[in-house]
């Protein structure tokens, strides 16, 4: 029990669980019942008839009840040998996921940290922070169709993509974003970090205000420069909220789907886990390693549920 | 937070950082106009010309340009511009021409009435705009319902694994909806709700429910403990307390709660896409549907998108304090 629970009202046995008994009953349903389920279908096979291991096929790898995972795993790599093992992994989901997290993380807080100390130091500052803010307000869908037509490769001379006009004014080529590999995964990992960067903005801005004035003074009159200060003592102090923003933006980025599913619909090797995951399930009706690709999706976001966890047993605590 | 008075030396105005976010900010603003800009373009100029031509209004090809070469400016870049796309968007007109053009001149365009009915046309997004609010409302009302209850319970109730149970909820927060979509359409396959609104606000209320309980509760255990003392010694019961109490003071974060949710429903796709799909298609189903199949044009596309964002543009702007509120809390949801 958290040490300060406050219970001040006495009352009976059932009375609490009368008020908790609705959601309980819907997140049974709706969150608890499937996960189990999901990983149970995992060992299934296509239709969740029989074990995953009939699936498997004469004089080919088979990991017998686990053969989901095996094909999750590594059905998209070519195993011939290590370098066509290596280059095909970094155009399989996995790979592309990590180009998506170490690009976009690094982004969105790198980004939001520098927009953050600027807009402090400017006179319209809440205008200039929801203009940068906003496209958290819209969907997905409308990034992509804001940003499938700045990317728009004209066959002919014309270019109506603003991206190409600017890139044949200058004289060179015009580019198929896209589907020209391995660009396109970037080009659409700059989407994601139009979105989202506003957001790691705003978190990182209230955390920055919040440092007391005398601790920046006492740096100051010590002989510290603005950079030194912001290195030193800035960014130290707010290290706690920067773990946030970072571990938020890894299961943000884990989980993505939308604007994958919307601009390339995965294809040009720019198909990530969940768009994966769709396609085994919806348009291959491979239930079996479809769940099985959910189920992987949910272990590598299992450590963040663990530090969530611990981050709000480490705030009780601190009441 | 807490505000300090700030000594005049410190954060001095700086023009560098005025240049450097002035640039910053127009880079963010550039794709969204090219966007809006482009919805009331007609559809021959699109193709043709790049957006940015429409400023350069004694430029391009002679349909674009007003027939009186001395009007003004604003006149001039009105007269390149129309509505023809909304108005073709929202009714899901597919023709060669626009939707207005063929209404006047007697020839119906296919499977349309040319009244108001059209609106209600199922490829149109003047449907799917209602399909979203059908689907939004309650799936954004139902959860925090729900959640008031037993966030109180958690805030100021005691019973055995308060604790354990909230952390396991904390926990929940964070889980993928993929990894539930599987037996949940099944589930909804065995009672016959795939495809049903009902089905998709059950939905989201299972999904909803973790984080608002989570907001609410944070919320509701910040009041005074002597507010529920005094009113326990008057004699008031929970029910009461509750009532009276909790629910007027929890109003902020219950706004702020609404707006997350609202916001959240409305732009999702997947689960629009899986439990409803064609059937009943919201506006971002019906646009990723007009991306993939590319029967739709620029035209189409743009005027559709910026009419899904319309409604959050506004709740952004008129409540952008509960907004940010609501977004920074629960931006792992789901």
């Amino acid at each position: 029990m958290a040490p300060s629970s406050p219970t001040v009202m006495r009352q009976g046995k059932l009375a609490p669980w009368l008020y908790l008994l609705p959601a309980i009953i819907i997140m049974s349903v709706f969150i608890l019942y499937p996960m189990i389920n999901t990983i149970n279908l995992s060992f299934k096979n296509a239709d969740s008839s029989a074990s995953a291991a009939t699936t498997c096929r004469e004089g080919e790898a088979c990991w017998g009840v686990f053969e989901n995972y095996r094909y999750a795993l590594t059905a998209e790599l070519d195993l011939t040998n290590a370098k066509t093992a290596w280059d095909s992994f970094w155009l399989s989901s996995y790979g592309n996921m990590f180009k998506w997290l170490i690009v976009m993380v690094s982004s969105t807080v790198g980004l939001g940290l520098i927009f953050a100390v600027l807009v402090d130091r400017i006179k319209h500052e809440a205008l200039a922070k929801s203009i940068i803010f906003m496209p958290m307000a819209i969907s997905f869908v409308g990034a992509g169709v804001i940003w499938k037509f700045m990317y728009n490769y004209g066959t002919s001379q014309v270019q109506i993509g603003l991206l190409n006009a600017i890139i044949t004014k200058l004289g060179f080529e015009p580019v198929s974003f896209l589907s020209k590999i391995p660009l396109n995964t970037f080009m659409l990992i700059l989407v994601g970090i139009w979105m989202w960067t506003g957001f790691c903005m705003t978190i990182l801005s209230s955390a920055i205000k919040s440092i007391p004035e005398e601790v920046i003074e006492a740096a100051h009159i010590d002989g510290a420069n603005n950079f030194q200060t912001f290195i030193k003592i800035q960014i130290p102090i707010i290290m706690p909220t920067i773990v946030v923003v970072i571990t938020t933006m890894v299961i943000n980025v884990l989980k993505l789907f939308d604007i994958v599913y919307v601009m390339t619909g995965g294809n040009f090797s720019t198909v990530v886990i969940a768009t994966r995951m769709y396609t085994e399930m919806y348009t291959n009706s491979q239930y079996g390693r479809g769940t099985a690709i959910a189920v992987i999706l949910v272990v590598l976001i299992i450590p963040f549920i663990i530090m969530n966890i611990r981050r709000f047993a480490k705030q009780e605590a601190a009441r | 937070m807490t505000t300090h008075a700030k000594p005049l030396f410190r954060k001095p105005r700086n023009l560098g950082a005025g240049i450097g976010i002035t640039i910053i900010l127009l880079i963010w603003l550039l794709p969204t106009v090219g966007l809006l800009v482009t919805s009331f373009r007609p559809l021959s100029l699109i193709n043709t010309t790049g957006w940015w031509t429409v400023f350069n209004v004694d430029n391009g090809p002679a349909i674009a340009q007003h027939p009186d070469p001395n009007a003004s400016y604003p006149e001039k870049l009105f007269s390149r511009l129309t509505i023809n796309n909304y108005v073709d968007a929202l009714t899901g007109y597919r023709g060669t021409t626009n939707y207005l053009d063929d209404c006047a001149d007697g020839s119906k365009p296919l499977g349309m009435n040319c009244n108001i009915s059209d609106l209600l046309n199922p490829r149109g997004m003047g449907r799917a705009f209602i399909n979203s609010l059908i689907v939004t409302i309650p799936s954004t009302i139902l959860p925090i319902f729900v959640a008031l209850f037993a966030a109180y319970a958690f805030a100021w109730l005691d019973f055995k694994g308060r604790y354990a149970i909230f952390a396991v909820l904390v926990g929940l927060q964070v889980v993928p909806l993929q990894m539930t979509l599987v037996p949940v359409l099944r589930m909804f396959a065995g009672v016959g709700l795939n495809g049903t609104f009902l089905g998709v606000w059950l939905f989201h209320t299972g999904f909803g429910l973790p984080y608002a309980i989570y907001l609410l509760r944070n919320s509701m255990s910040t009041l005074p403990k002597d507010l529920f003392e005094s009113a326990y010694l008057d004699g008031a019961t929970h029910w009461q307390v509750f009532r009276k109490i909790v629910l007027p003071l929890t109003m902020p974060a219950i706004a702020s709660l609404a707006i997350f949710q609202f916001l959240w429903v409305w732009n999702d796709l997947l689960v629009s896409l899986i439990f409803l799909g064609g059937n009943k298609p919201v506006m971002t189903y019906q646009i990723s549907n007009m991306v993939s199949s590319m029967g739709a044009g620029w035209h189409l596309l743009t005027a559709a998108a910026f009419l899904s964002m319309l409604l959050p543009m506004i709740v952004f702007f008129a409540l952008q304090k509960y907004f940010v509120r609501g977004m920074m809390a629960g931006a792992v949801k789901g």
